[in-house]
């Protein structure tokens, strides 16, 4: 798989163009936002009846992410199901696809906004889970150090000869990164909102996932 | 049958001193007919010979409720038409109230109409379509005697017609007896009309009413030649400002909404005599149309900068030249346009048309020699569009339940729809129920589900607001409405799409409504803006349809170009398609001129396959597949009416090869699949079928929106997980006919099979040059794409100095 390394607070990590974070040195792999259950929730709340394929999806693109990096611990980030109905309402052949995922390593859900509770599933359910120099939780905190997070779905815009790209992206500076959107039906925000430009440093970067992802100054 | 008139109607007409056409005569002699379609000249009486029967029957004042539903394909017919039918009603003192209802009727109103209907109600297929969906339809339309359907050549062959025509057959049933009537312009073939205006299988009676005389048509001769490219007429400003001059009240046409703008920005500009010009397009604000409009009936403007949206049957002051700029593209819009000169009966409208740049001169020259003809463009073979018929079907559950075989039976009364196989009606019905996927994943949350009885419902009443606040076949980008700073009277000016919107910097100035404004600041959804003395936009405001030209005027082109010399074309066109000659050769219609050369430190391929631009713009995608596939490296495309310019890092050596008929198959099969032509088609079409909902209860959006995720990824994960599923069988279909235009290639390629010429020439053709200065080029997402990124992102970060900072 075509990763790309970089240095955060004297770690090595390794961004995969899925927008999965993949920490070598403690085997550990980090995913945020999956939205399980997302177009079923849709449909329960009276709107539209999406295409419902976007569990299997997500999985199946988790399950190629460890398949290639075999990690010992994996992190969900929080907002792991779109609610804790859509948790309860998976069906069986997907609890069983995301337990043959589960199998054999170590499985940490933190609590996002969308799913505050405990989960129905095996693994720990943490508010946060901290590790070394490095802290992980769903939503980034003022002053944190070493801080991991998700929530904010971030992408970014470039223009390239007069043409807008636009990518899923990782924010880094210093002190935080904060992770995109895994889930296959995940919108995005981008980067120059008030909301993200606001957490990130001058010096900050976007990491744009592409094969391999590449590296610019955060777009503001 | 001849059917007397009442007192008060004939009166009315002798003491003006008129009589009554022949055309409206037989209208009135057989208004008994349950189809009717009269065909006219624009000024013929054609409205009057349709509301005719209709005062007719209303004069004694017995009938109660509604009579004649009139349905125009634009609002601001509908308000004309109320003035125009109004004032005679008032002065024949004839009992009938006339009232209209559009998307700007107050809500007051529209619930009132629905409870208490107007005998004559004026309104558009949308509204239509949203009253039919209410609870008490029935009530409402009880008792329907005449439908009116005005333009109908311009809603045909329109989504905006399918369910026009899907509304009809709720209508039908609801009122049974109801007779149709159709008004129409001059068209190449009447009985296609017909057959989807009448109730299948219903007869329907044609009118042809006397065309008038030919019209008095010519190309705008300049001082200065047409620039090589480009769209805008700007050059032409002096000669048509000296029209204008010599005028009463000119029309001019553009293509394009921004074109339009540009225009009169810059007509304002050389205006030294300050003749009062106006400007109206369909993305002004209503109360900006509203005035322009006024100022027209006031005669007060001595010339209008227009669009399509004064395309159709407004009468409107005393005008007495048409000025088109631009290629007509199609020579039924341009006898349309010219029409609306001189709007009396047996006069002959006055035109000109103005070339927008050089090959527009050859376009323009094939245009008049077919008006000169009266060579109209035929129809293609419409069949109802599937989206369309989902949408009428959650259009029907909000009216109530209903049986699944009388829907039906219902829909196919609809000529569009006469041959639908039951097995697809039963796959759309199932797609608005529960999604029609393969995986039965909304078992508890259907949106329809089937009662004991048989019938289907909504399973959530709630759910018809939702559905309702969907209704309609337009699917145009998201718009953002602007307006002046609250500061300053935040009066609004009208609106442009959302991703222009989301361009724009503080400071930025654009043009709108023939102003220059400067963007202030985003306040929830609305664009403020301030006025500016800047002279200079930042333009494209907004893109306006793109219409491809039609095949009758590329063949004529062609022909055209066999000729040896061209003594009806300007002395510099001449000159052109002579160095052309010379330098390399002219495209014939039975082979395909493809020339290479280099430019630029770029290697370039021109194809000139003639066949409009959709399927060029197709070809495009497919060469460029083709190139990827094979190491070219190619980098973007541009597409025009006539040709596609192909640049990219290598040279193709054999490009015959490229062209050839089963590589171009095989490879569209492939490619249909997975691009953003077809990704753009999925996204028109699940909104019209309801997959996806523009609109939602308690509206605001999430700023930023997080919330929302881009509909190409549901067409990723149908194609992956449901290939089967409807909505991709309907993009397929769509894409063929529509952006795709693949029956136009099928056609080309079939035209000149092995005979491709291929020219290597040492520097760009005098034909392929204007291609480099063309807008809206395609750039290629392949290789070349990751290569140039990781370039840029390198520079980027180099000059940043970032690599240094963060370890």
């Amino acid at each position: 798989m075509t990763t790309l390394p970089f240095p955060f607070r004297g770690e090595t990590l390794h961004a995969l163009p899925t927008g999965a974070l993949f920490w070598p040195a403690r085997a550990l792999l980090c995913v945020s936002d999956l939205h399980l259950g997302k177009s079923e929730r849709v449909a329960r709340r009276g709107g539209t009846l999406l295409p419902p394929y976007e569990t299997i999806e997500t999985l199946d693109r988790l399950g190629q992410d460890i398949a290639a990096m075999r990690p010992a611990t994996v992190i969900c980030l929080g907002d792991s199901f779109d609610d804790l109905r859509a948790a309860q309402a998976l069906g069986e052949p997907l609890k069983a696809r995301l337990t043959s995922l589960m199998a054999g390593r170590r499985w940490v859900w933190i609590a996002g906004n969308h799913d505050p509770g405990p989960l129905d599933l095996a693994g720990s359910h943490l508010a946060q889970y901290d590790d070394g120099p490095l802290v992980f939780r769903h939503i980034a905190e003022a002053g944190a150090i070493g801080e991991i997070s998700g929530h904010y779905h971030p992408k970014a815009r470039i223009t390239l000869r007069g043409r807008s790209i636009s990518r899923r992206c990782i924010l880094r500076d210093d002190t935080r990164l904060i992770l995109p959107a895994y889930g296959a039906y995940t919108g995005g925000m981008f980067c120059d909102r008030p909301e993200l430009a606001g957490l990130m440093a001058r010096e900050a970067e976007a990491i744009l996932l592409a094969a391999p992802p590449i590296r610019l100054p955060m777009p503001r | 049958m001849t059917r007397a008139l009442p007192p008060q109607i004939t009166g009315w007409f002798d003491s003006r001193g008129w009589s009554i056409h022949p055309h409206q005569q037989d209208m009135l002699a057989r208004a008994d007919a349950p189809c009717q379609l009269l065909i006219a000249p624009t000024g013929g009486g054609k409205t009057m010979a349709g509301f005719l029967p209709t005062l007719a029957e209303l004069a004694d004042g017995k009938h109660k409720g509604l009579h004649t539903l009139y349905v125009s394909p634009l609002k601001a017919l509908a308000t004309d038409i109320k003035r125009n039918l109004t004032g005679p009603i008032t002065e024949m003192g004839l009992p009938i109230r006339v009232e209209d209802r559009t998307g700007d009727t107050s809500a007051h109103t529209k619930r009132r109409q629905r409870a208490d209907p107007p005998h004559i109600l004026l309104t558009t297929p949308e509204s239509l379509a949203l009253m039919v969906s209410f609870e008490d339809a029935h009530r409402t339309f009880a008792g329907l005697s005449r439908i009116i359907v005005d333009e109908i050549h311009a809603l045909a062959e329109s989504k905006r017609g399918d369910q026009l025509m899907l509304a009809l057959s709720r209508l039908s049933s609801l009122a049974p007896g109801l007779r149709r009537v159709g008004l129409s312009a001059t068209v190449e073939d009447p009985d296609a009309i017909a057959r989807i205006l009448a109730r299948h299988p219903d007869p329907c009676e044609i009118l042809l009413a006397d065309p008038g005389p030919d019209p008095d048509i010519a190309m705008l001769t300049t001082e200065a030649p047409p620039p090589w490219s480009g769209g805008g007429g700007r050059y032409a400003i002096p000669a048509v400002l000296a029209e204008i001059r010599k005028h009463r009240t000119t029309l001019i046409f553009h293509n394009t909404r921004a074109q339009a703008e540009l225009f009169f920005h810059h007509l304002w500009l050389a205006n030294d005599d300050q003749l009062p010009i106006g400007i109206h397009h369909g993305a002004l604000a209503r109360e900006q149309r509203e005035r322009v409009e006024q100022a027209m009936v006031d005669g007060r403007l001595r010339a209008i900068v227009c669009t399509g949206s004064l395309d159709l049957g407004i009468d409107w002051g005393d005008v007495d030249l048409v000025i088109q700029i631009g290629a007509p593209k199609n020579v039924k819009r341009l006898v349309q346009r010219i029409g609306r000169a001189n709007h009396r009966y047996n006069a002959p409208s006055k035109a000109l048309i103005v070339p927008a740049n050089r090959f527009e001169v050859i376009e323009c020259t094939a245009a008049l020699e077919a008006v000169r003809a009266h060579a109209l463009d035929g129809d293609t073979d419409h069949t109802g569009p599937l989206d369309v018929l989902c949408q009428h079907i959650l259009i029907r559950a909000c009216a109530g339940p209903f049986h699944a075989d009388d829907l039906f039976n219902e829909v196919r009364s609809a000529g569009a729809f006469a041959d639908l196989p039951r097995e697809t009606f039963d796959r759309c019905l199932d797609f608005a129920a529960t999604g029609g996927y393969a995986l039965r994943a909304y078992d508890q949350w259907q949106r329809l589900i089937q009662r004991p009885d048989g019938q289907w419902q909504l399973r959530d009443p709630r759910r018809a607001a939702r559905i309702r606040m969907n209704i309609g076949t337009i699917v145009d980008a998201d718009k953002m409405q602007v307006r002046f700073q609250k500061s300053r009277g935040g009066a609004p000016l009208g609106e442009v799409e959302e991703y222009f919107a989301a361009m724009l910097r503080k400071g930025d100035t654009f043009l709108i409504g023939g102003q220059i404004v400067r963007f202030e600041g985003m306040r929830e959804l609305v664009i403020e803006v301030s006025r500016t003395p800047h002279l200079k936009p930042k333009i494209a405001t907004f893109m306006g349809t793109k219409f491809a030209t039609s095949t009758q005027l590329s063949d004529r082109i062609l022909e055209m170009f066999r000729h040896t010399d061209w003594p009806a074309l300007p002395q510099h066109t001449r000159d052109w398609l002579a160095l052309q000659r010379k330098l390399s050769r002219l495209p014939e219609r039975d082979r395909l001129l493809v020339e290479s050369f280099p430019h630029d430190g770029r290697e370039h391929v021109v194809a000139y396959g003639f066949a409009g631009r959709n399927a060029q713009q197709t070809l495009g995608l497919l060469i460029t597949k083709r190139m990827e596939e094979l190491g070219l490296n190619p980098m973007g495309f541009v597409a025009t009416d006539y040709a596609t310019l192909i640049w990219g890092l290598d040279a193709p050596g054999d490009p015959t090869t490229l062209f050839s008929r089963d590589n171009l198959i095989e490879t569209m099969t492939a490619w249909l699949a997975d691009n953003a032509v077809m990704k753009r088609t999925f996204k028109a079409s699940a909104l019209i079928a309801g997959l996806i909902e523009r609109n939602q209860p308690g509206a605001a959006r999430k700023t930023g929106r997080q919330a929302t995720f881009s509909t190409d990824i549901l067409y990723d994960t149908l194609r992956k997980y449901d290939p089967d599923h409807i909505m991709l069988a309907i993009t397929r279909a769509e894409a063929m006919r529509g952006l795709v235009d693949f029956g136009r290639i099928e056609g080309m390629l079939a035209r000149i099979g092995d005979r491709i010429d291929h020219m290597r020439l040492p520097r760009v053709s005098p034909l392929a040059a204007p291609l480099f200065l063309e807008p809206g080029r395609v750039p290629i997402a392949g290789m070349a794409d990751q290569r140039l990124l990781e370039a840029e992102a390198a520079r980027l970060m180099a000059t940043a100095g970032l690599d240094a900072v963060i370890t």
